[in-house]
């Protein structure tokens, strides 16, 4: 598999085209930072939802890399190799 | 007596309440559940009337919204319609005022946000910039967060003059640009700081709200963090018009939509107990520019009252006789369709509301 998925939650999926998923081309994705900047070259909308213009992650958004959370391991410079499934969480927290 | 939609920003999403006697009321289904609406705004200065809302989810982020057609459906474009440039160090918090340029400047609209930046756009408020000469004004830095944070809620377009703007922010105060905004220079003189070693600065004031007429663009109304003025120079000094008030703190002020010497004000008690003086419902409309007060309650709620109204959650239409309308923070949306006399209740049970405005139809 050369692609990388990232699994959305349900409030996001009208920002790509009604899909629960998208995926980007492993070809020169190294980090999750790469992925997101894909994504967000594909679906602006969904990806200033991920992260603010200055590209920090929005600190209500979790995002895990095959089960690991970002923010405990090398947040957008975590590895993302061929074949990684991302997924997209919001935070458990609001009123 | 014509029409009126009525914008409800909410603490959890936006109500769109409809009316064609200003007497009966139905309010549509709920949109943008789950996110804050503290900007509700509308210009009707071309030949179909756009509406705005700005809305901010927990999760993920703000984001401003219009409609062209009443609310029936909103849009927003791909790329974020606001947002800090690239080596600004600084993200969108919060979207506080959307307000349309002068009538003689379409498709401008300008937007005043959270942290204190004022935005401005040239599509008909579709895609902003940032200002950069009050973004590299040099008292920035020591602009403080209010309670509700380091925002710039009031934007105050000259209606003729399209080099004049005015806006205000929490705290910071009053600033005024006569250079299409290049240049900034802040316009407190007479506002008090009572929070400040000095209590009478050059800037640094908590101003809650600053609202003008656009026939008599010189003469500005001013709740403050403690205190209520007029301007009658366009700014360039304030006089406490507190006199006959039950109180001096507060956050909305508007003004008649014909006379400009006839404004609304929603007193609390003081800062540190912000309800109603003496837990009494009660709206002040002064009808010469401050000089007497009067409180009105008819069709308000009797008895003790515990919540507050919110900067942006009191507005007028255009019709005559003008409607009044406010929001509380117990979730109710109270309209007068006779100047303040008379009001009545058009919903409750919502979210606390955090904008209001209406568009005569």
């Amino acid at each position: 598999m050369t692609a990388v998925v990232m699994r959305l939650p349900g409030v996001l999926r009208p920002y790509a085209d009604g899909r629960s998923s998208v995926e980007v081309e492993a070809d020169g994705v190294q980090t999750v930072g790469d992925v997101l900047a894909r994504v967000e070259a594909d679906h602006p909308a969904l990806g200033r939802r991920l992260r603010d213009e200055q590209g920090a992650v929005r600190r209500h958004v979790n995002v895990y890399v095959d089960g690991a959370d970002i923010r405990h391991s090398q947040q957008l410079e975590t590895p993302v190799g061929p074949g990684a499934e991302i997924v997209v969480v919001p935070a458990v927290s609001g009123g | 007596m014509s029409g009126v939609v009525v914008l409800v920003g909410t603490r959890k999403g936006l109500f769109v309440a409809r009316s064609d006697d200003r007497v009966t009321y139905e309010v549509d289904p709920i949109a943008f559940g789950m996110n804050a609406v503290a900007s509700v705004g509308f210009d009707d200065r071309g030949p179909t009337p756009r509406l705005f809302a700005a809305a901010r989810s927990e999760h993920w982020g703000p984001s401003l919204f219009h409609s062209d057609d009443l609310g029936a459906t909103w849009s927003e474009p791909g790329a974020a319609p606001i947002a800090f440039p690239e080596g600004s160090g600084a993200s969108l918090e919060q979207v506080w005022q959307v307000v349309p340029g002068p009538r003689n400047q379409p498709g401008v609209v300008y937007a005043g946000v959270e942290p204190s930046a004022l935005f401005r756009s040239v599509d008909g408020g579709v895609t902003f910039a940032l200002v950069d000469g009050l973004w590299d004004h040099p008292h920035r830095p020591t602009w403080q967060p209010g309670a509700g944070g380091q925002c710039l809620h009031t934007v105050v377009p000259h209606p003729t003059d399209l080099d004049r703007v005015l806006v205000a922010m929490s705290t910071g105060g009053v600033y005024r640009t006569t250079d299409s905004g290049a240049s900034w220079a802040p316009s407190n003189d007479g506002v008090k700081a009572y929070f400040l070693p000095d209590p009478y600065p050059e800037y640094g004031q908590c101003v809650h709200r600053v609202a003008s007429h656009p026939e008599a663009p010189d003469q500005l109304f001013l709740q403050n963090h403690h205190g209520v003025y007029r301007s009658d120079d366009g700014g360039d000094s304030w006089q406490s018009i507190a006199e006959g008030l039950p109180a001096d703190f507060g956050f909305p002020v508007v003004v008649h939509p014909h006379r400009p010497g006839t404004a609304y004000l929603f007193p609390l008690t003081a800062d540190g107990d912000r309800m109603p003086p003496d837990r009494q419902f009660r709206v002040y409309r002064t009808e010469d520019a401050g000089s007497t007060w009067t409180p009105l309650s008819d069709g308000l709620p009797d008895g003790p009252y515990h919540a507050a109204v919110l900067r942006d959650a009191m507005c007028t239409d255009t019709d005559d006789p003008a409607g009044i309308y406010l929001g509380t923070r117990a979730g109710e949306l109270y309209a007068s369709a006779d100047e303040g006399d008379h009001w009545n209740l058009v919903v409750e049970h919502l979210p606390d509301v955090l904008s209001v405005r209406a568009l005569s139809v």
